[in-house]
């Protein structure tokens, strides 16, 4: 998977957790806890979300890893190499 | 006490009008249904819109009872004239109203989803859901709708098998009584066609209905009755001191003016007609009545053979001499909407006192000779001399018994 496609996948899991939000100006570098409303139940939705599809376990000293987007990519990125996009968030 | 305001959803209709229609022209809710381990059988299925209330988040995050209740609470509010805005309840403080919502069970539905999640990972509990513990609390719908409207007042849930709906609106009547709270959302939800282990059970014990046409399966009184159609739904009434309902000039639907509650201490799961007579006699006795001043008796019979026999036993030995009082029964359109049956099933009723009408029971081809009782209302709606009081009756597994009366208000 392209940081590119780590980024896609991302926001596709936000996509299902909060699918009130407008996901289309997210700001790579800035936390998303600061740019739209999730609360610490979405996170574990999150990293649960990436458990099912992708089977990343993410520890819990990691969360912070996936504060910001950019963040996502760096610690994703190994993590999802070679494995293929999933994408269910209704469009 | 008085209701000032009915939000519902039922399988037949999404607010009182549309539902009370249905219920005057013989429309049925129950439709051909699926779930998992069971398959193909029969259910009341509602179609309100959770998004009406809720965000998309916020119904993702809850259960499908907390869904039904928000709807409720907040289309009875609306009924009421109440607006939820400016951190007030109409003219309450948030901190004065309370959420008294009766359920059958709770938590099924989760756990039954949860353990099919995990069983899909090989039972590796990384896979057993956060949301878990939140949305199985027995409190979750009653929770769910403080939060939705900011409600900061007591709100819980009560228990009482499928005589819940009653006791919602009992305890909601009595913390007025005690002037714990100013405003009550009283009433019962149920979510129990998501759990397919309620299906399974009354199949174990031979109770669950059969049919092949749907609207036909629930069938109380009929001789070839065989068993309980599962459905959903919910009914929650706004409860107010009649002296703050005519302050504001409200719609009042009627007037709490008797109830009871007792339990049979005889079986798990068979009804008793000594207990259910002493229920009604106990409501009949705390409004100071007689059982001529019923008009209308709405019976809790959910179209078992034994259960609707013995309530027609427990009639009978109350109203047998009371030539005033017509029976019916709601569940023969809707099914059994288990925890909301009691507060849908007096819903249902309430209109009564304005269309003058008693809605039937459907589906009765060859009345059982065990089940006649004085001016059961077959099929058709009847118009009786006045419709002054309504009783209304719910029971429930482990032997709970409940009873409200509701009288129409005369200023």
């Amino acid at each position: 998977m392209s940081n590119e496609e780590v980024v896609i996948a991302v926001k596709d899991i936000i996509a299902t957790i909060a699918p009130d939000e407008d996901l289309s100006g997210l700001a790579l570098d800035v936390r998303l806890r600061d740019q739209i409303e999730l609360d610490s139940m979405d996170f574990l939705d999150i990293v649960m979300e990436l458990r099912k599809r992708y089977g990343v376990q993410v520890p819990e000293e990691d969360y912070m890893q996936l504060a910001t987007l950019k963040g996502c990519v760096d610690y994703l990125g190994p993590k999802l190499a070679g494995k293929q996009l999933v994408q269910t968030a209704a469009r | 006490m008085v209701i000032t305001g009915v939000g519902l959803t039922s399988p037949n209709g999404d607010d009182l009008q549309q539902y009370r229609a249905n219920l005057l022209n013989g429309v049925s809710g129950v439709v051909n249904y699926s779930i998992r381990h069971v398959g193909e059988t029969l259910a009341g299925v509602c179609n309100f819109d959770p998004l009406r209330h809720q965000k998309r988040k916020e119904a993702r995050r809850g259960t499908r009872a907390g869904a039904v209740s928000i709807y409720c609470a907040r289309e009875a509010l609306k009924d009421a004239g109440l607006a939820a805005e400016n951190a007030r309840i109409g003219a309450h403080a948030r901190d004065r109203v309370g959420v008294y919502i009766g359920i059958t069970e709770h938590g099924n539905v989760e756990t039954e989803t949860q353990i099919h999640e995990v069983a899909q990972y090989g039972f590796d509990l990384s896979f057993w859901s956060h949301h878990h513990n939140p949305r199985t609390v027995a409190n979750n719908p009653a929770g769910e709708t403080t939060l939705n409207l900011g409600i900061t007042g007591p709100g819980y849930c009560l228990g009482g098998a499928c005589a819940a709906g009653n006791l919602g609106l009992i305890h909601g009547l009595q913390m007025l009584q005690l002037g714990i709270v100013d405003l009550a959302l009283a009433g019962g939800v149920s979510e129990s066609i998501h759990t397919f282990g309620i299906f399974a059970s009354f199949r174990a014990q031979g109770a669950l209905a059969k049919h092949d046409e749907p609207s036909r399966a629930s069938r109380p009184f009929d001789k070839a009755r065989n068993g309980i159609v599962v459905s959903e739904g919910g009914a929650l009434f706004t409860l107010e001191r009649l002296d703050d309902a005519l302050a504001r000039g409200a719609k009042i639907y009627g007037e709490v003016v008797g109830y009871y509650v007792n339990s049979d201490a005889s079986d798990f799961v068979l009804p008793s007609s000594d207990g259910q007579e002493a229920c009604m006699r106990g409501a009949l006795a705390s409004g100071g009545l007689a059982p001529e001043d019923i008009d209308i008796l709405n019976t809790h019979a959910t179209s078992t053979p034994q259960g609707d026999e013995v309530e027609c036993e427990a009639i009978r030995r109350v109203f047998g001499a009371s030539p005033a009082t017509y029976v019916n029964n709601t569940k023969s359109f809707i099914g059994h909407a288990m925890g909301a049956a009691g507060a849908l099933e007096l819903a249902g009723n309430l209109p009564s006192f304005d269309d003058g009408l008693v809605h039937p029971t459907i589906n009765v081809e060859e009345l059982d000779p065990a089940c006649e009782v004085r001016n059961l209302v077959l099929n058709e709606p009847v118009r009786p001399a006045r419709v002054e009081r309504v009783l209304n009756m719910s029971f429930g597994m482990l032997g709970i018994n409940s009873a409200v009366v509701v009288e129409r208000y005369r200023s």
